[in-house]
């Protein structure tokens, strides 16, 4: 099982390594939406580091978003996907593989790039340290939630628009700890408790999204 | 027991009994919507804190109870018409979806307009209201991916996944924005009733409850049956009911 999450992991990897601009598109998406704020907003230092967290955390879930439908839609057209779905091997397995590929395109640059809007928008270095770590935590869930709507979207003439509908009302506590982390921290308080429910969450969306989405998976390619 | 239950599994049964119960659905909607509200606005004593502007609890309670509920029974029929693979269950379950996103309207509408006379805003980010909202969300992902697939199949058992995943985050939703409020704002505005409810209110919101039960039933029967007609248009009942244009389909 660890094998086939592995192989097709490193296979998505490499096909995303050949379309290195399509790859790098959300977190360009990231940087101008988050950039847009500040000039929308004002560039007042103070408002600024106030809805930074908030800010960040929400471009980073519309990045994520954009480019979920991605995972399963190049596959679908090329028919690898009803190869995936008749394969012994479980199907489970071969989700959360292409999940964990998506999250190391576009999750993991966002965490990187999160400091640096951090800096821009005037945060504390501790603050913008709890920024990432969240990120770190909370990338993941979009990931595993997207490929949710994703696999239900599948092949669907407005399937971009719809994922954002089914996904995000989802990923709101992920987003209320995620920010509340950041928030905490720059108060002079523990983040702790943040910290546990955001793993407790991704624990809990790591066991249940994959077999959701391989569920759906069936679903659509019925 | 059993057979009764899956008597009326099959679309043309379900759409003959539901046809003969939609009028008195309509009935007790009429009679306890009329006793609730002359109840309710004529013998219920005006409240010495918040005037007349509390009588919107009539219908801002029910409403809200509705738009919950409605949302776990769409889930489960769903998720049964998915495992077993009944139709009938399946049609039923997109039959409430807009009941259940009407209620949701209905409930953030009722709650705006009592909140302007009793906060002094129209809206706030409370818990409740915050949940309340995102439920309509979901209803509205509910409906958009269940149009948006042709197949009545696929869209079925879509829809059935994803009722079943928002019916798993929904505590998790209710707490975490239940959680965020209190660190935001504490609990400067609570909508707690006062602890004592005057028994007349009491009644005239029973009265308001059953009234809306009934109305939901009423239009999900007739909803349903509209769908099971175009779901089934190709079969020999539903041809035998459009040839002979009688009052057999309106009865």
């Amino acid at each position: 099982m660890i094998t086939v999450l592995q192989a097709v992991a490193r296979r998505d990897l490499l096909l995303a390594r050949r379309r290195r601009v399509e790859m790098l598109l959300p977190l360009g998406f990231f940087i101008v939406a988050a950039a847009l704020f500040p000039i929308g907003v004002g560039p007042e230092p103070q408002t600024l580091r106030q809805i930074g967290p908030g800010v960040v955390w929400v471009c980073a879930l519309l990045a994520g978003m954009l480019s979920v439908t991605q995972m399963f839609a190049s596959d679908l057209q090329d028919g690898s996907l009803e190869q995936m779905l008749r394969s012994p091997e479980p199907l489970v397995a071969i989700v959360a593989g292409k999940v964990l590929a998506h999250w190391l395109t576009t999750g993991l640059p966002l965490v990187l790039a999160a400091p640096l809007i951090g800096l821009l928008f005037g945060m504390q270095a501790a603050a913008i340290g709890a920024l990432a770590g969240t990120l770190l935590l909370g990338t993941p869930i979009l990931s595993l939630l997207g490929a949710v709507g994703a696999a239900l979207t599948l092949g669907l003439r407005s399937g971009a628009a719809l994922v954002f509908l089914l996904v995000l009302p989802l990923t709101v506590p992920a987003l209320i700890f995620g920010t509340g982390a950041v928030v905490a921290i720059d108060g002079g308080l523990s983040a702790q408790a943040h910290f546990s429910l955001l793993g407790a969450l991704l624990i809990f969306t790591g066991l249940g999204a994959p077999p959701a989405a391989a569920a759906a998976l069936r679903i659509s390619l019925d | 027991m059993a057979t009764r239950l899956t008597t009326f599994a099959a679309p043309s049964r379900f759409y003959a009994a539901a046809g003969a119960a939609v009028p008195w659905c309509w009935a007790i909607t009429a009679l306890f919507g009329l006793a609730g509200l002359w109840v309710g606005f004529g013998i219920a004593p005006t409240d010495f804190q918040q005037g007349d502007a509390y009588r919107i609890i009539f219908i801002h309670v029910p409403a809200a109870w509705m738009s919950m509920l409605i949302y776990l029974v769409m889930a489960f029929w769903a998720a049964l018409g998915w495992m077993l693979n009944t139709r009938m269950s399946a049609m039923y379950a997109r039959a409430l979806a807009p009941t259940g996103a009407l209620m949701t309207v209905i409930a953030l509408w009722t709650g705006a307009l009592w909140g302007k006379p009793t906060w002094g805003t129209w809206w706030v980010w409370d818990a409740r209201l915050t949940s309340e909202f995102i439920l309509l969300l979901m209803y509205g992902g509910y409906i958009a991916l269940t149009e948006a697939i042709d197949d009545p199949r696929r869209a079925a058992n879509a829809g059935a996944l994803l009722a079943l995943v928002g019916a798993v985050n929904v505590p998790v939703i209710y707490f975490s924005v239940r959680w965020w409020n209190t660190l935001h704002q504490g609990s400067s505005i609570s909508m707690t009733a006062a602890p004592k409810m005057a028994s007349t209110m009491l009644t005239a919101m029973l009265l308001m409850t059953v009234c809306f039960w009934a109305y939901s039933f009423a239009v999900v029967f007739t909803r349903a049956r509209a769908i099971v007609l175009e779901q089934e248009s190709d079969t020999d009942w539903v041809r035998a009911l459009t040839r002979t244009p009688t009052s057999e389909g309106r009865p």
